[in-house]
């Protein structure tokens, strides 16, 4: 049956057959001939190979080239081979940025991990105004970032927010929030669980909705509880789409910039995180991209690996 | 013979129209030094320093002396953006063929941007305007380098005082006309204002974006110390690991902690002590004078309401302020068409007396003491102008205006931006944890700002 996704006859030519001629028009016939059958789809190739290149693979080489050169963007930059590497090494900040950012993906994945799929299963169990709370969920993401965290700088301010307010209301000790360094970081993940966790609650809601209803109702059947259906049948199904989160949720974490940046500043050595650190390396203190990047490179190599590991999950899944 | 399917063509046109669009928009990134010259022979300036849309008054101010510039000189279009220096951005933008033709810089800028080629020599051009001269040398000076070669002019001079809230003052049974002159009366005088409660601040400091290592560099030359020193051998060293430098962090953090006197709220940047003084909730704060109409205009305080004291103790005030400089990128006629602008605006003795004129109807105030970067004719020229147009009231600043002739005027350090980065660590723990360790802050410090001396 002929149907038009079948190759028409007049499209599958036969070899032509070779000239003696040299370098010629007849001297490389199939390359030619795949050239100008195929030049549609190369066009089209070279225009996205070209974005490609110009946009993503070149600032990335870029980057790794710099991170072995010192740079200030104006004057020629020098080849130091791994110094940018060994000054990062030397410097006690870049450790302390390390540990306060591994100490926020902590935390970030203790609350923001653990709140989004509460909230989904509670979701998912409302039989009136899900529209409503889907929405009010899903809200904080769609503030722009600076936005939510500027709102939070009031809610937090020691003197006259809203937080200290209402506690002082309710006769209760008020806290410093980011003003001390004993709480300045979990005050930062809050803000940022608060204003990032409506995606991840969605991803789990729309997993959620797929588990197939005859599950639950086999395990009520056989007496499974609220909790027993949890644990035998929510959480087993949901294990992928978990999993794929979890990943995600450390490789967006670690590159924590905004909320340390605007609410405790890239000098406070309580709160910088590896991307702050960047930054002053950058723009701030030492005006040093060779040593910028060269951080860059690192928090990079980090994630690649968490990356790595998503995207094997991932296709696995698709297999799967 | 293959036929190409219909619409094939226009497919690889467009295929090839997208490759050809990509490439020119690549090629085309970053170009510079083009005189944006239509084919009537105008030139397109860009420059920066246009005051911001929540700054209407001064915004409309500076379009108006656009559009005049523009009449006086038909050949030149001025494209002003907002803004002044920012260090953070000033390398990338410089290096991106973003910067604009004549840019602001701080008075302590030049020396590195000279030194690095990050402006165009102006000598010749700026022969065509005598008044030039008439700016007080130690400016022009900061301009020039070891050969006496120019490459930027002076917009203005300011150093750092005391603005304070003469109300709150006299609420809390100070005498407005005579702010605190040491430390400790400004101790005893921010712990009477805070008693005064509901959310009242007696004095703010900064501790975030460079600003917390700028006020403790004007703090440690206010008691006769230093920050950073230079050695014999033209090194320098950092200078504040010492007993000036623990009092004044031992000050704030007594400040902060034993009298509650500074507010809850720390980890203040540059707006927020201004917002606050504008609202009526601090006392004081050090600030040059020119903070005092930015209060009035953005923060909606009544200047009428704000004095202005010399820095406490006076051993040494901290002293800056602004200019212009060229970018190295521009053609010699964009150079010529920018300083053209920026001579007729900001150095210009032929407007001084208009200036104050239209400040005043605009209800800007007038007779603040500084800037003031003029000499001989210029400066009687300003002097009348003020005292004409007075819209002020200058006896709020007399404090200032009295001792200011007898206070050493100290330029800030080298790599000043980067020692103030360092230094803001050292201010945000005092004022934020209790149990700082000021021996170590400043020992840690200094380490960090003699690398970055070293370095330099």
């Amino acid at each position: 049956m002929a149907t038009s996704l079948a190759p028409r006859r007049s499209d599958v030519r036969p070899p032509l057959p070779a000239t003696a001629h040299g370098p010629g028009p007849g001297r490389w016939p199939h390359l030619r001939r795949r050239l100008t059958d195929n030049a549609l789809a190369y066009g089209f190739l070279a225009a996205g190979i070209l974005s490609f290149a110009y946009f993503s693979w070149y600032p990335l080489v870029r980057g790794i080239t710099l991170s072995f050169q010192r740079d200030n963007l104006i004057t020629d930059p020098q080849w130091i081979g791994l110094g940018n590497y060994r000054t990062l090494l030397a410097d006690p900040l870049f450790w302390t940025a390390w540990k306060n950012t591994a100490e926020f993906t902590g935390l970030a994945l203790l609350f923001g991990y653990a709140v989004p799929f509460v909230i989904a299963v509670l979701l998912n169990e409302l039989r009136h105004f899900k529209a409503y709370f889907r929405i009010a969920v899903y809200l904080p993401v769609m503030l722009p970032p600076i936005v939510s965290v500027m709102l939070w700088q009031y809610f937090y301010d020691p003197g006259q927010g809203l937080f200290n307010t209402l506690l002082h209301g309710a006769h209760l000790p008020t806290s410093q929030w980011v003003q001390s360094p004993h709480t300045a970081m979990i005050s930062l993940v809050l803000v940022s669980t608060w204003a990032n966790m409506g995606g991840a609650t969605l991803m789990y809601l729309a997993a959620l909705q797929s588990i197939p209803g005859e599950l639950y109702e086999a395990a009520e059947l056989d007496g499974a509880g609220m909790w027993a259906r949890l644990r035998h049948v929510t959480v087993p199904q949901m294990r992928f789409v978990m999993l794929v989160l979890l990943l995600l949720q450390i490789i967006s974490t670690m590159q924590v910039f905004i909320e340390p940046f605007q609410m405790t500043g890239f000098t406070n050595t309580s709160t910088i995180t590896v991307m702050t650190l960047v930054y002053r390396y950058a723009f701030a203190v030492n005006n040093d991209f060779g040593l910028a990047a060269a951080m860059s490179v690192l928090l990079f190599a980090v994630l690649a690996v968490f990356a790595a590991v998503y995207l094997r999950l991932t296709r696995d899944g698709e297999k799967g | 013979m293959t036929a190409i399917p219909a619409g094939r063509n226009a497919r690889v046109g467009i295929a090839v129209a997208a490759v050809a669009a990509l490439g020119f928009s690549v090629s085309g990134c970053g170009a510079s030094g083009d005189d944006s010259a239509d084919p009537n022979g105008k030139i397109t300036i860009t420059v920066n320093d246009m005051p911001a849309k929540t700054d209407p008054v001064n915004r409309k101010i500076f379009l108006q002396d656009v559009a005049a510039f523009e009449k006086a000189n038909p050949k030149i279009h001025v494209v002003p953006h907002e803004g002044q220096m920012d260090p953070q951005t000033f390398s990338t933008k410089l290096a991106g063929g973003q910067l604009e033709n004549a840019y602001y810089v701080y008075l302590t800028d030049p020396a590195g941007i000279i030194a690095k080629h990050q402006a165009a020599d102006i000598t010749d051009a700026l022969k065509d305007y005598p008044q030039a001269q008439q700016v007080k040398p130690e400016l022009r000076k900061v301009f020039q380098d070891e050969a006496g070669r120019t490459y930027g002019v002076t917009e203005g001079n300011y150093s750092m005082g005391l603005v304070y809230n003469r109300t709150l003052f006299k609420k809390a049974g100070l005498d407005p006309d005579k702010p605190p002159t040491t430390w400790d009366e400004v101790r005893t005088d921010a712990k009477k204002i805070a008693a005064l409660g509901k959310g009242i601040t007696g004095y703010g400091d900064y501790s975030k974006s460079n600003t917390g290592g700028w006020h403790f560099t004007a703090e440690m030359y206010s008691r006769g110390g230093d920050v950073a020193k230079q050695r014999s051998d033209g090194t320098w060293k950092a200078d504040f690991d010492n007993v000036t430098g623990r009092a004044v962090l031992q000050q704030l953090h007594d400040m902060r902690w034993t009298d509650d006197s500074m507010g809850q709220r720390q980890l203040l940047e540059w707006a927020d002590l201004l917002q606050m003084m504008g609202s009526g909730k601090l006392g004081m704060y050090l600030a040059t004078s020119d903070n005092i109409p930015t209060i009035a205009a953005q923060y909606k305080g009544d200047p009428k309401e704000y004095g202005f004291g010399a820095i406490p103790e006076g051993k040494g005030t901290l002293a800056g302020g602004g200019g212009f400089m060229f970018s190295p990128k521009n053609s010699p006629a964009q150079t010529r068409a920018a300083l053209a602008w920026i001579m007729f605006k900001y150095e210009n003795p032929d407007r001084i007396t208009m200036g104050q004129k239209r400040a005043a109807a605009h209800k800007q105030p007038v007779g603040l003491p500084e800037p003031n970067i003029w000499t001989g004719a210029a400066q009687k020229t300003k002097a009348a102008a003020d005292k004409k147009y007075a819209n002020q009231p200058v006896a709020n600043y007399k404090p200032f205006s009295d001792a200011i002739g007898a206070i050493p005027l100290r330029l800030e350090p080298p790599q000043a931006q980067k020692i103030y980065a360092v230094l803001d660590t050292a201010m945000a723990k005092v004022l934020t944890e209790k149990n700082a360790d000021i021996d170590k802050l400043l020992g840690d410090a200094s380490k960090q700002v003699d690398a970055l001396l070293a370095a330099q």
